[in-house]
């Protein structure tokens, strides 16, 4: 991989660059990227690529746009039931914690005797399940919350080092002011040729070819 | 500006039908309270009117709650299904009618068949009880009832009367106002209701505390707000109402109140309650628990676990279960049910002070409780349904009064429209 050659930060100046650079093709496709100059743009383009049967496209806008994940056809999340699960973990956690630590007695290879915390609180039985609830509740609620954060996380694919649409210097006014919608070479409808055309089609600013 | 069309936000026949209908079976309910009894003062007719009285109470507080709420936090969501829940909490400014005749019992000098605090031999009894006379007498406990309902019935009027007000005249002043106060009046809100709950429900033994009782009957009045709230529109829109206001999106949002308040907040306050006093094992705080625990009490207690936490928890905290209407309002009746199991559990069982202190372990309560020599409270009598269908009668009958007499939806509301295009995501 050779050294990006640097380019002028200035847009004018580097939009002048980019269209000598699109004119050498990229050996190592990762993805078209349409850009548009408005969210109405975007929204209109993401649901046709969405109609046309595309199914690894991604949208990078530099503010929420409201109702983009609808018209991309954004599936619901499966992170609740992740969450229940881990929720469930930590209840089942908790009891095991609590019953062992609290009854446990075994004799290891039938010598090493091996006794658990088997303290008598105020005449209560060593098992009683009222005094397990309140660690029940703070297992449940803490892996519930780290399986929420971790999930989400592994959800949105991180840890990624880098993303390939960061990789060029084209892209950068997507922070700024401009919608680009990315359609993925792993799509398995991804033609260079007829997605380029059809991307030419949606009347984006530019296209752009994505190094992976 | 205001998208929401107005043709359907004015009760038609369902308001009149509602009220007549409602208004009959509430009185027939509680004439056959008093009729089957011949007032003759029984325990069991008193609790169950005090049953009747709290069921309607809770429910209009938990709405006066929700209505304050919003003002408070100035919400947006809440404001089309703010209407209805001002037109329940406007029921307080009747139901106080429901507490006269146990005002009237307790000066009557009878007063110990419902509160034993009322017999003055038996507070002199004990050193415990001799020092909350102080608290606990006739006097000062009618000017607490006094003062209870009085800034109930004045909260309820005001909330609801500049809501309506600002229909018409499309003041933003009436916001205002409405939110200048309410800070104020949540202050005075859990105030109230904490001490009418110690004066009306936890002082039916006097000797027994519990410093978590308010707040646990704050929990089960915002349960039988929830549900009952959910149940109401429901019938609002599935009789033609307020399809242009109130959506799916509200629903759902509703649905999660009543799973935060009514299912998960509801069973941490009761567990809380429950283990403090189960790990101290202090007689005079336990003497509450052992009839709950005892004979049928032991069922009704785990009815109440099962069916109050466990079963709605596991279906309310999907997301689809509050986004479809059909099956939001079955869940929202069940907890509707669960509620006056809750404060049927609450007000009824009751064990004797001297077979307490006779009783040498517990395994002899269980043998007097299935000997059947051991009075538990258990008495479940006609009474305790007629009073029950006489409130919620009346209660159905008032509702409908105040709803039809002001637009179901604020129309000048100035987050009237954050309402409309209000979305979970």
């Amino acid at each position: 991989m050779s050294a990006p050659t640097p380019e002028p930060i200035a847009m004018s100046q580097s939009d002048h660059a980019s269209n000598q650079v699109a004119s050498e093709p990229v050996t190592d496709l990762w993805g078209l990227a349409a850009q548009f100059t408005t969210p109405a743009a975007i929204y209109d383009a993401a649901s046709k690529v969405r109609s046309a049967g595309y199914r690894w496209f991604d949208c990078h806008v530099p503010f929420p746009v409201h109702g983009l994940d609808k018209a991309m056809g954004v599936q619901y999340t499966i992170l609740p039931v992740i969450v229940f699960f881990g929720g469930m973990t930590g209840t089942m956690l908790a009891i095991f914690l609590q019953v062992f630590t609290n009854s446990l007695e075994l004799n290891l290879w039938a010598i090493v005797p091996v006794v658990g915390y088997q303290f008598e609180v105020s005449g209560k039985p060593l098992i009683s399940a009222p005094a397990f609830v309140p660690v029940m509740f703070e297992l449940t609620v803490l892996l519930s919350a780290l399986t929420t954060v971790g999930g989400m996380l592994f959800l949105n694919k991180l840890p990624c080092l880098y993303h390939p649409i960061l990789k060029s210097r084209k892209m950068k006014r997507i922070t700024d002011d401009r919608f680009v919608l990315v359609i993925e070479a792993a799509d398995p409808q991804f033609s260079r040729s007829k997605t380029e055309a059809f991307l030419e089609s949606l009347d984006p600013e530019r296209i752009v070819e994505l190094e992976a | 500006m205001h998208a929401a069309p107005h043709d359907d936000l004015r009760l038609r026949g369902l308001g009149p039908a509602a009220m007549i209908g409602g208004g009959l079976v509430g009185l027939a309910g509680l004439a056959a309270t008093v009729g089957i009894d011949g007032i003759s003062g029984s325990t069991i007719f008193w609790k169950s009117w005090l049953f009747g009285f709290m069921l309607t109470q809770a429910i209009c507080l938990g709405a006066l709650f929700f209505v304050i709420l919003q003002h408070a936090t100035k919400a947006g969501w809440s404001v089309t299904v703010r209407r209805p829940a001002e037109a329940i909490a406007a029921n307080l400014q009747w139901t106080w009618l429901l507490f006269v005749p146990i005002l009237v019992l307790v000066w009557s000098g009878k007063g110990a068949v419902l509160f034993q605090w009322c017999d003055a031999q038996y507070m002199h009894s004990d050193h415990v009880l001799e020092g909350k006379l102080g608290y606990l007498n006739p006097t000062f406990w009618s000017i607490r009832a006094i003062v209870y309902l009085g800034v109930w019935a004045l909260l309820a009027r005001f909330y609801r009367s500049q809501s309506i007000a600002q229909d018409s005249s499309g003041d933003l002043s009436h916001t205002m106002r409405m939110q200048w106060w309410a800070p104020i009046s949540i202050v005075l809100y859990g105030l109230t209701q904490t001490f009418a709950s110690i004066d009306w429900i936890m002082a039916i033994q006097p000797k027994w505390f519990s410093t978590m009782f308010g707040v646990y009957w704050f929990a089960v009045s915002c349960t039988g707000f929830f549900a009952t709230a959910i149940v109401l529109l429901s019938i609002l829109r599935g009789c033609g109402y307020g399809a242009g206001s109130f959506s799916r999106e509200h629903f759902h949002d509703l649905g999660k109140l009543l799973f935060a308040f009514g299912v998960v907040f509801w069973a941490y306050i009761g567990y809380s309650q429950y283990m403090l006093i189960w790990y101290a094992n202090i007689p005079i705080e336990t003497e509450w628990f052992v009839p709950r625990q005892l004979g049928p009490w032991f069922f009704v207690s785990w009815i109440l676990i099962l069916g109050h936490f466990a079963l709605p928890f596991v279906l309310l905290i999907t997301r689809w279960t509050k986004r479809f209407r059909n099956v939001l309002v079955m869940i929202a009746i069940w907890m509707v049910a669960m509620f006056i199991v809750d404060v049927y559990w609450l007000l009824m069982p009751m064990v004797p002070e001297e077979a307490l202190a006779h009783a040498e372990s517990w395994a002899q309560l269980q043998s007097e409780v299935s000997a059947g020599t051991l009075d538990l409270g258990w008495n479940l009598s006609i009474l305790n349904f007629t009073a029950l269908i006489g409130a919620f009668g009346l209660l159905v009958c008032g509702t409908f009064f105040f709803l039809g007499r002001a637009s179901l939806a604020p129309t000048s509301d100035p987050r009237l429209s954050e309402a409309l295009a209000f979305e979970n995501f």
